[in-house]
């Protein structure tokens, strides 16, 4: 992956209403998005991912800020005039055109002469592996197919971006779990940089190079699948993305000390009060009254097959969720009331300053 | 298995619908057919002196659709006259079906775009017309283009014109006339075509390229064709047989086939060139609709 940017948004604004009631969809984005990768905006529903998209495909005017492809502004420039296609959340096929002519709507509108398009048609079908489709109208498609067809046709005018707007959201889980594969294929083999929107947290860490975390209109971060996972930078990123503990702590020399009095030694920027954060699968049970390990109880357990997620409660009556190994048949496990020691796994542990 | 007395309560069924529609079936035959019949009776009989038909068989009425005989000799030469009227019929209402849809269109559109809740009120307004007597409403047309009619002295009053526009009693007048007629019957089968459309394909249009001139081209009017084709269907077909708007508009000598068959019931005195032409309209208009479903047809199905 070369580092050149593609797509950039500078100081992003949207404002939908006028008024009292003016709403900012996207509030002060900015974002580089780089050159073949595949990059996702996860966020809950209403938090501007598909704002942002639809400013990028033209679909909107951004009420300030600007949007760059390849260095330059394409802010003011109409979807049809971008080298941008558009993976819709609803495929919005066209119903009377056949899958193949579907596919070679956009190459056709660009004028490309006939030849062309029929070769690169046939091509893009065999990339999706629908070959057998060409001659069918949309409507016999199953929904599987007709995310394929909604895919080749928005890859065939070769865009330099794709834009997939939570395009898996209608199928299967089944299905779902296949077109994740499938478009982490095509993704590499056509070398298209992908922006991909969805709400599913799973989704974004199994398939992109980098994500986006937006919350109520603002970009809350941008890194690595496991930069997100492993250093949230606040609450929100933390709390959307996978499962999380949160303790209230004090900022104390060396560490934080936690309600119960405990020390845990963590790096700390912050002062005064803070919010600790440690991943269910980073807590450790260990003996009662172990040296170091923090006192606890277990409340319940709640058995997932290969995991078994207890739920404790600290002296002060925070309660923690240690994911645990399941123990094998025969084996004693942790039983519900029995006294534990809690350890966090060295560098897990997190200061989150709100 | 059970399959032999499945097919019997089906067939048994089947015949139950049919006994239940034949009230329905022997009045539309009735109805439809038996005036049809009629009138194709009387196109093959001899005129009577006061009207009426004389029981005598004759192709007379059929000939003279198209020939008139010389006075003087006899000889059989073709009917200018009746030809202007054909094609004076044909044009006039091939141009009222392209005027309602060139105004029908944007209407539908705009109406089917608003939100749902005022959609109803604007359908409403569309078929208000509706309401008063055709008759009533084509004198009201007169009047608004007539000589010294509401135009003609509101743009004599703002200086636009120095003389008034003759448009009464001319084709266009008739033009006028029936478009304003016939345009609800055009706009409420494109609003139910367009309702049904799927907006975000615009998007998609947009998306892949395409100009908005081609995405009303390549996307909007072939999704929303079966409302055209049925909009046209409505406008054409009445159109050509028309008789109260080209009598109050077109005066006495601009005549459509509608006034045309009346003269010959009437002061004609000759019934069964009449009734012949009165067949062949039914001829032209079920020719024009044919070749129309079917050029539609194959325009949405290039690959059937």
């Amino acid at each position: 992956m070369t580092e050149a940017v593609t797509i950039e948004a500078r100081n992003a604004v949207k404002a939908f209403g006028q008024g009292d009631h003016v709403v900012r969809a996207l509030d002060d984005v900015s974002i580089q998005i780089r050159k073949g990768e595949f990059f996702t905006l996860l966020g809950p529903s209403g938090c501007g991912k598909t704002t942002l998209l639809r400013l990028i495909a033209g679909f909107e005017m951004p009420t300030s800020g600007t949007i760059l492809l390849d260095g330059a502004d394409i802010t003011e420039l109409p979807p049809n005039k971008r080298p941008v296609n558009t993976v819709f959340q609803s495929y919005a096929l066209f119903p009377h055109l056949t899958v193949a002519e579907n596919v070679g709507f956009g190459l056709t509108m660009q004028g490309r002469p006939r030849a062309e398009v029929t070769a690169r048609v046939a091509e893009m079908l065999a990339l999706v592996k629908l070959e057998a489709m060409a001659g069918r109208k949309v409507s016999q498609l199953s929904g599987g197919q007709q995310q394929r067809v909604a895919l080749a046709r928005a890859l065939a005018p070769q865009p330099k971006v794709l834009l997939l707007d939570e395009p898996l959201s209608a199928l299967d889980l089944k299905l779902r779990k296949e077109m994740q594969v499938e478009l982490k294929r095509l993704q590499t083999e056509t070398g298209i940089t992908f922006i991909f929107v969805t709400h599913d947290q799973e989704e974004a860490l199994t398939m992109s190079d980098r994500i986006g975390v937006m919350s109520a209109g603002k970009l809350q971060q941008v890194g690595s699948p496991k930069d997100i996972y492993t250093r949230p930078v606040n609450r929100f990123v933390a709390s959307f993305i996978g499962e999380t503990n949160f303790l209230p702590a004090t900022v104390v020399p060396g560490g934080v000390r936690l309600a119960t009095g405990d020390v845990v030694e963590v790096a700390a920027q912050a002062r005064g009060d803070v919010t600790l954060t440690v991943r269910p699968e980073q807590v450790r049970i260990v003996g009662a009254g172990e040296a170091g390990a923090i006192a606890a109880t277990v409340k319940f357990l709640v058995y997932f097959g290969t995991d078994t997620h207890c739920h404790l409660a600290l002296a002060d009556g925070t309660e923690v969720v240690a994911r645990v190994q399941s123990p094998a048949s025969g084996e004693a496990g942790i039983e519900a009331g029995s006294a534990v020691g809690l350890r966090f796994a060295s560098g897990a542990a997190q200061v989150l300053e709100d | 298995m059970a399959s032999r007395a499945e097919e019997r309560m089906q067939r048994q069924s089947a015949r139950n619908g049919w006994l239940l529609s034949l009230p329905a079936l022997g009045l539309l035959l009735i109805a439809a057919l038996g005036p049809l019949l009629i009138i194709f009776v009387y196109s093959v009989l001899t005129p009577g002196q006061y009207g009426n038909v004389v029981w005598e068989f004759s192709w007379d009425g059929w000939v003279s659709i198209l020939f008139t005989r010389d006075i003087f000799d006899g000889t059989l030469g073709l009917a200018d006259a009746h030809l202007t009227i054909f094609w004076r019929s044909v044009s006039l209402s091939l141009m009222t079906t392209l005027a309602t849809f060139a105004l029908g269109f944007p209407t539908a559109w705009f109406i089917a775009t608003r939100p749902p809740r005022q959609r109803g009120l604007w359908l409403f307004l569309i078929t208000i017309p509706f309401w008063t007597n055709l008759l009533i409403r084509t004198f009201a047309i007169n009047e608004v283009i007539r000589q010294e009619g509401v135009l003609n002295t509101f743009l004599l009053w703002t200086g636009v014109i120095e003389r008034p526009l003759s448009i009464i009693y001319t084709d266009t007048a008739v033009l006028i006339g029936m478009a304003y007629v016939y345009l609800p019957l055009m706009v409420l089968p494109l609003f139910a075509a367009i309702d049904r459309f799927d907006m975000r394909l615009l998007e998609a249009g947009y998306d892949l390229y395409a100009s908005r001139w081609q995405v009303l081209r390549r996307v909007i009017l072939p999704i929303v064709k079966p409302g055209i084709v049925a909009g046209s269907i409505l406008v054409f077909v009445p159109s050509l047989g028309a008789y109260v708007t080209p009598r109050v508009l077109g005066g006495g000598k601009n005549m459509m086939i509608g006034n045309f068959i009346e003269l010959q019931f009437l002061a004609g005195r000759n019934w069964p060139l009449g009734a012949a032409l009165s067949v062949t309209l039914l001829l032209i208009v079920t020719a024009a609709l044919l070749i129309y479903v079917r050029a539609a047809n194959r325009g949405s199905n290039p690959h059937g």
